[in-house]
């Protein structure tokens, strides 16, 4: 709070000035506030005056004044001066004035504290983002030289993998070389053996034959007199009878140990089941029920149930004789089964009191491991289903896509309207062109109709004329009675000229009234096109009697109409 | 019964009182028992004679002589009556019958260790034979020696036979240049074959258990190879190591404390018992701490059946223990739990073990290692037991009585017995 400048915003009346010293000085420094409060309704004149001497002393007041009026309105205050541009002061406004700036020095306060706080904030972070910065380049330089000491000792550790992959290679190719030498040392030494045996067996037969030939008599034996045999009884002869019950009696003692070994093995069997039996049992004990699934429980009533009445069933008969391949796997399974529930019991017993010694522990925290079981397998259930319906669904998209019959029509009616609408296309140039070209023909057969028209006016200027030419003529006639045959022949041909235009204007209505009449056949371009065709027949019928009278006074009429004609 | 030279000295077991001799032709090779004690054969194999004597008639005599066949081995049949020469070269075996004057020959019998071999009950033999290159074996039943079964094994150089002691089934082992055993049973089938591996040295030793449950064994890789009777594969292997780090065996090691003397207590001339006790050296069995590291001898590399594998192998008469003897270590005896498996106790001795047997009715192993002592190794403790006399007496081997109250030392030259007190409850 002390950092604040003061702000010399200038002072505006003797009224305000108590206001704002206090306002200035309270926010320099809150704690010298109550020193500054008593000071406050007694503002010695020496402040006022070092403050005034600042800026307004007595001389320029009136200059002050106008120079705050002049500011105020330039920040937009309303002016401090009376309505009237008189030096009198509007109090009222002065005051208000004084508020708002107030209110401003207030607001411009609080944004320079704010922006301060933020400056600071801004340099601690900086500080914090600096200080993070120098110890990330630590790190980062440690680390690297650390990889660097790895990689090296990687580099090594391979090389001396290498080696040794090469070294256990090698002493593979040696023990498979001596062993290769040794299988041959024996396969020869084994042939070198028979040989010599065979050699020794040669002898010995050499040497039997000599022994047995000699007949030796001191080969023999001396008794003094026969021993009895030790039964007692006597000695029997060497017969098939003989051989059949020597036969007979191996087989007997084979047998009989068999038996024996069986019985063992089957007392053996025996005692293992009871030892199974009773373990199951146990475990069946030591497992608590409560924490059992119901199906599971279900399950293991029922087999247990089944075995149950099973080994009650074993019990009750001989146990030798139901040594059964199925009872023997229920047994087995259902102890397993068993087993695997006690494993699964320790080990929840395990986890619990290992969390029972870390802290406080929450039964509801204890998600058995049978409920996440349970939720697991409904999870996978509820995936699959999904899936399935996934691709029920994409089959059923595709379906609609691809259909057999009904898109092939739809596709041929699709180029049918393609093509329709390119012809329209062409339809609407060629009509358009058709169009054209029908103007141009009526502007020349408007053309041609005004020419006939100033034909016709022309013509009758000429009958006219000639008229006049007569009549003159005739009355020059009168005059002189010799001049007739001449004149008489222009008279006539004059006349001829006339009666010719007559009735071409005749054969002009005519025509016209039947084209009139005449209508079109069900062309869309009707009318246009029909008087297209009219008008050449007009041309033709007027170039046909021009060409009959006169060709040269309608050359280019006819021209005209035989282009028309070959344009048609 | 003993041989002196050429006189065969017949005592009394519990007197040694001398109860008859009979004089022999020759020296004295060997002697045997018949079956039911009536008979001692005697073999001199240098002039291939054997004779017969009658303990009940000490006037009835009986004298075989092979002649030039020459003698090899001769041997009871078990109903004692008949009597089995091996002639020389191993031509063939000569039957000779007490009862009938009659002769059987076995020929082409096989030169191996253990070529002849009687079940337990007396009532088969099974001989080993060679033919043409190849092993066969021969059973015959010793009632009237017909041939029962011949068949051929997939041996390559037979070296042994063994019934089982139910006498049912037939172990035969190759020669230890190839680990194969293969079991017949009685009527000439073959059960099954195990080869433990297939190059180094194989089958040492080859002992059955008293009740044919378990077949030992023992392997020039030094180690103990147990198959069972269901199966006839290996439920378990026993390996002899040098260094015992079980903490659960219990390791007997042999000391010997030489008295001490007080020289204030010489006399002169030193008497006898005083003389004895200076020169004899105590000894006695202290429990060595585990990691026990014992004496290892390698085997010279270049000779021919060297010392090392498993050479002894003996099942206790209850069928609980199994005594073993490495040949590589050969001062230890070591002794296993059969029906843990595992093993129990070690014995180490100052000399190499010349021999051990087990006691025939009680689990109790004794053993003697060429020096005056003969031990004892019972489940109960052991203990070293000085055979009083003057000089020494290196006994060489021991066998035991059948009552198992009375053991025979035997050494070089003499022989003395040891009697067991009957602990009177």
């Amino acid at each position: 709070m002390g950092d604040w400048k003061t702000i010399t915003v200038p002072v505006l009346s003797s009224d305000s000035k108590n206001i704002f010293q206090y306002t200035s000085e309270r926010r320099r420094s809150p704690t010298s506030m109550n020193s500054q409060v008593l000071r406050l309704p007694l503002p010695s004149s020496k402040n006022m005056h070092s403050f005034l001497s600042a800026f307004c002393t007595e001389e320029n007041i009136e200059q002050s004044i106008s120079y705050i009026d002049r500011e105020l309105t330039t920040l937009g205050f309303p002016s401090i001066y009376a309505e009237s541009k008189g030096k009198e002061l509007n109090l009222i406004s002065i005051i208000n004035c004084m508020n708002e700036l107030l209110t401003l020095q207030h607001k411009n306060l609080r944004a320079q504290e704010e922006v301060e706080m933020q400056h600071l904030k801004l340099g601690s972070d900086m500080d914090h983002l600096q200080n993070c910065y120098a110890k990330l380049k630590e790190q980062l330089e440690l680390s690297k030289r650390e990889i660097v000491g790895l990689q090296e000792r990687d580099r090594q550790l391979q090389s001396k993998n290498r080696n040794l992959h090469q070294l256990l290679k090698n002493e593979k190719d040696e023990v498979q070389k001596l062993q290769n030498i040794i299988s041959s040392r024996a396969i020869q030494h084994n042939h070198d053996m028979k040989r010599k045996e065979r050699e020794y067996n040669k002898l010995r037969e050499r040497l039997h034959q000599l022994v047995m030939n000699k007949k030796d008599k001191k080969i023999a034996m001396e008794v003094l007199n026969y021993v009895g045999r030790a039964d007692g009884k006597r000695g029997a002869w060497r017969t098939d009878k003989t051989e059949a019950r020597n036969e007979e009696e191996m087989y007997k003692v084979l047998l009989s140990d068999y038996e024996q070994r069986q019985k063992q093995l089957l007392l053996e069997n025996a005692e293992l089941k009871k030892v199974l039996q009773q373990m199951k049992k146990e475990i069946i004990s030591l497992l608590p029920p409560q924490k059992q699934k119901p199906k599971e429980r279900s399950e293991d009533r029922l087999v247990l149930s089944d075995t149950e009445e099973d080994i009650g069933e074993l019990n009750k008969e001989n146990m030798w004789e139901l040594s059964c391949e199925t009872v023997r796997e229920q047994l087995i399974n259902s102890i397993r089964k068993q087993w695997r529930m006690l494993k699964n019991h320790v080990e929840k017993l395990d986890n619990q009191v290992s969390r029972g010694h870390s802290g406080a522990w929450n039964e509801k925290d204890v998600i058995s491991r049978e409920d996440h079981e349970l939720e697991t397998e409904k999870l996978e259930l509820e995936i699959q289903q999904c899936k399935e319906m996934i691709k029920t669904q994409q089959q059923l998209l595709q379906q609609q896509l691809t259909c057999d019959d009904d898109t092939t029509l739809l596709l041929q009616d699709c180029y049918l309207l393609e093509e329709r609408e390119r012809l329209q296309e062409e339809w609407r140039l060629f009509r358009e062109q058709k169009k054209n070209f029908e103007k141009e023909r009526r502007s020349f057969t408007e053309a041609a109709i005004r020419l006939g028209l100033e034909r016709k006016a022309f013509e009758e200027d000429r009958g006219a004329w000639l008229k006049q030419q007569f009549l003159s003529m005739t009355a020059d006639c009168k005059h002189s009675e010799n001049v007739t045959t001449p004149s008489a022949f222009l008279r006539s041909k004059y006349l001829v000229q006339i009666i010719f235009l007559h009735s071409s204007d005749q054969d002009n209505r005519l025509v016209k009234s039947t084209s009139q009449q005449r209508k079109p056949p069900s062309v869309l371009n009707g009318p246009v096109s029909a008087e297209s065709c009219q008008t050449p027949h007009y041309i033709t019928h007027n170039s046909v009697e021009s060409k009959e009278t006169a060709g040269d006074s309608m050359p280019n009429l006819g021209e005209e109409s035989d282009d028309k004609e070959e344009t048609e | 019964a003993s041989c002196v030279q050429h006189r065969l000295v017949v005592r009394d077991v519990s007197s040694l009182q001398v109860r008859q001799i009979y004089p022999c032709l020759d020296q004295i090779q060997y002697i045997e028992w018949s079956s039911d004690s009536l008979f001692i054969l005697c073999a001199m194999y240098k002039r291939g004679i054997v004779q017969v004597w009658s303990l009940e008639q000490p006037d009835w005599h009986c004298k075989i002589d092979e002649g030039s066949a020459g003698l090899v081995a001769s041997c009871w049949s078990p109903d004692g009556r008949h009597i089995l020469n091996t002639t020389e070269f191993h031509l063939r075996i000569t039957v000779w019958s007490l009862c009938t004057k009659s002769v059987s020959y076995i020929k082409y019998p096989k030169a191996c260790q253990q070529g002849v071999a009687f079940t337990k009950d007396g009532r088969y033999m099974a001989v080993a034979e060679r033919r043409d290159c190849k092993d066969f074996i021969s059973i015959f039943v010793c009632s009237n020696w017909q041939l029962l079964r011949h068949f051929d094994t997939e041996t390559q150089d037979l070296f042994g036979i063994e019934w089982a002691p139910n006498g049912c089934v037939l172990a035969a082992w190759d020669s230890c240049l190839e680990y194969k055993l293969l079991l017949y049973s009685l009527d000439g089938r073959l059960l099954s074959s195990y080869r433990a591996y297939e190059w180094p040295l194989g089958i040492k030793s080859v002992a059955w258990s008293p009740s044919s449950q378990f077949l030992a064994i023992g392997s020039f890789d030094e180690k103990v190879r147990i198959l069972n009777h269901v199966t006839w594969k290996k439920i378990t292997e026993f390996e002899h190591p040098a260094t015992i780090a079980s903490k659960k065996t219990i390791v007997y090691k042999e000391v010997e404390k030489s008295p001490s003397i007080e020289t204030e207590r010489l006399t002169f001339p030193p008497t006898g018992a005083l003389a004895c006790s200076l020169f004899s050296t105590r000894s006695k069995y202290e429990i060595s701490e585990v990691p026990v590291s014992l004496q290892y001898i390698k085997p010279v590399a270049d000779r021919a059946n060297p010392k090392m594998g498993v050479g002894m192998l003996a099942f206790s008469a209850d069928n609980c223990f199994l005594a073993t003897k490495n040949d590589s270590i050969p001062n230890t005896v070591w002794i296993w739990d059969i029906r843990k498996l595992k093993l129990l106790v070690v014995l180490e001795q100052l000399c190499t073990i010349q021999c051990f047997q087990w006691d025939p009715r009680q689990p109790r192993l004794a053993l003697c290692t060429g020096n005056s002592r003969v031990y004892l190794w019972s489940p109960t403790g052991c203990m070293a037991v000085q055979v009083p006399g003057e000089g020494d007496f290196q006994i060489v081997s021991l066998s035991w009585h059948s009552s198992g109250d009375s053991m025979v030392l035997l050494s070089k030259d003499n022989f003395c017995v040891c009697y067991f007190k009957r602990e009177e409850i």
